[in-house]
């Protein structure tokens, strides 16, 4: 048992248990899943600097900030306690492609050549890191949520602007990964 | 019917309506909630957050690998997970509506429909090129500092960085 669940989880698990989350916020205390509004309430309680968007009473979204203090918790049960032993499985026409960029650390979810301190004073590594968490931040506050507010609470109460915002989500993603980050990557 | 001839009274916004307004201002994810608990009472959601944060990292969803496959069509996974979500989701709100469940504290559960404005177009694309940038969506972020990748902690301050600067130009963008 303990060595299936160290094995990668297939997606239908996921799926249904992601959600099912849904509604464990919404019978838990009519709280809306989404995440990205962490970043805003942390403008408002830090940096609020007399912006009208910033002024709010935060306090009352203080649950937002116990979901992902439980989501980072979550991460570490999970990387240790159930951590795979194996190397992560990549498609073999991704791996050939980073490979051609150095990058061949499989070792972890996350390839160490791009997710490092020293990949940060790299330029490649400030654009994909400083750049990405900066569009990441802007993007999704001014489209109005993220993949799991729009994509998914959004979607699950059929609200169709957040089925333009979910494509939008994947039109700019496909742009960056096929056409624009094999030139970062080549840096 | 005798309320025919009755004027309707404008509702009277009280400083509670407007710090909502505020607060739902391009939020998908509000609290709804109308009544006060103790802080502590939050910890559910840490509960919630933590099955969250074992499936984010057991079934991948946080690794940059799948979502560079996601977007180069080389694997179904994240379609898969993304597509069970939503069908799980909207099955559980359209259940939530149909029989009007109610919270465990017996309140009734809203919902506020979202209007759509340009900023789900412009601040969608750039939000995908920094999802395909960095690999993560902002709760897979949060998921990876956990797996002790501490580097990322930077990219959580360059994204509220990034969402201060939204609010900063806010009212000179196109919405």
């Amino acid at each position: 048992m303990l060595e299936t669940m160290k094995q990668p989880w297939p997606w239908y698990v996921a799926g249904i248990l992601i959600g099912l989350i849904v509604p464990a916020l919404l019978i838990l205390g009519n709280k809306h899943f989404g995440l990205s509004a962490n970043f805003r309430h942390a403008c408002a309680a830090c940096f609020p600097s007399n912006i009208n968007f910033f002024k709010y009473e935060w306090k009352k979204e203080v649950w937002n900030f116990f979901f992902v203090l439980g989501i980072f918790g979550g991460a570490i049960l999970a990387a240790t306690l159930l951590q795979n032993p194996d190397p992560i499985v990549v498609h073999p026409d991704l791996s050939k492609d980073l490979a051609a960029f150095g990058i061949n650390d499989r070792s972890g979810i996350l390839p160490k050549e791009l997710f490092s301190f020293e990949s940060l004073f790299s330029v490649r590594g400030l654009i994909m890191l400083i750049g990405g968490g900066f569009l990441v931040g802007f993007g999704s506050r001014y489209a109005g949520g993220c993949t799991s507010g729009h994509a998914i609470m959004g979607l699950s109460n059929l609200q169709w602007p957040s089925l333009v915002a979910t494509i939008t989500f994947m039109v700019g993603g496909f742009i960056m990964a096929n056409w624009i980050l094999p030139f970062i990557l080549a840096l | 019917m005798s309320q025919i001839n009755t004027f309707v009274e404008a509702p009277v916004l009280t400083a509670d309506d407007r710090d909502f307004e505020v607060r739902s201002l391009d939020t998908m994810c509000v609290n709804e909630s109308h009544i006060q608990h103790p802080w502590w009472y939050n910890f559910k959601y840490t509960l919630v957050g933590i099955i969250f944060g074992i499936v984010f990292v057991k079934a991948e969803i946080i690794s940059w690998f799948r979502i560079q496959e996601m977007f180069r069509l080389q694997s179904f996974h994240m379609y898969g997970v993304i597509g069970t979500a939503v069908v799980v989701g909207a099955l559980s709100v359209f259940l939530i509506k149909k029989f009007q469940v109610k919270t465990i504290h017996g309140e009734a559960i809203e919902f506020h429909p979202k209007k759509f404005n340009k900023g789900q177009i412009y601040g969608g694309l750039l939000f995908g090129l920094g999802w395909a940038l960095t690999g993560a969506c902002p709760g897979p972020l949060f998921a990876q500092i956990g797996t002790g990748v501490f580097v990322i902690a930077v990219v959580v301050l360059s994204a509220i960085a990034g969402t201060w600067t939204y609010g900063y130009l806010r009212d000179k963008l196109p919405h």
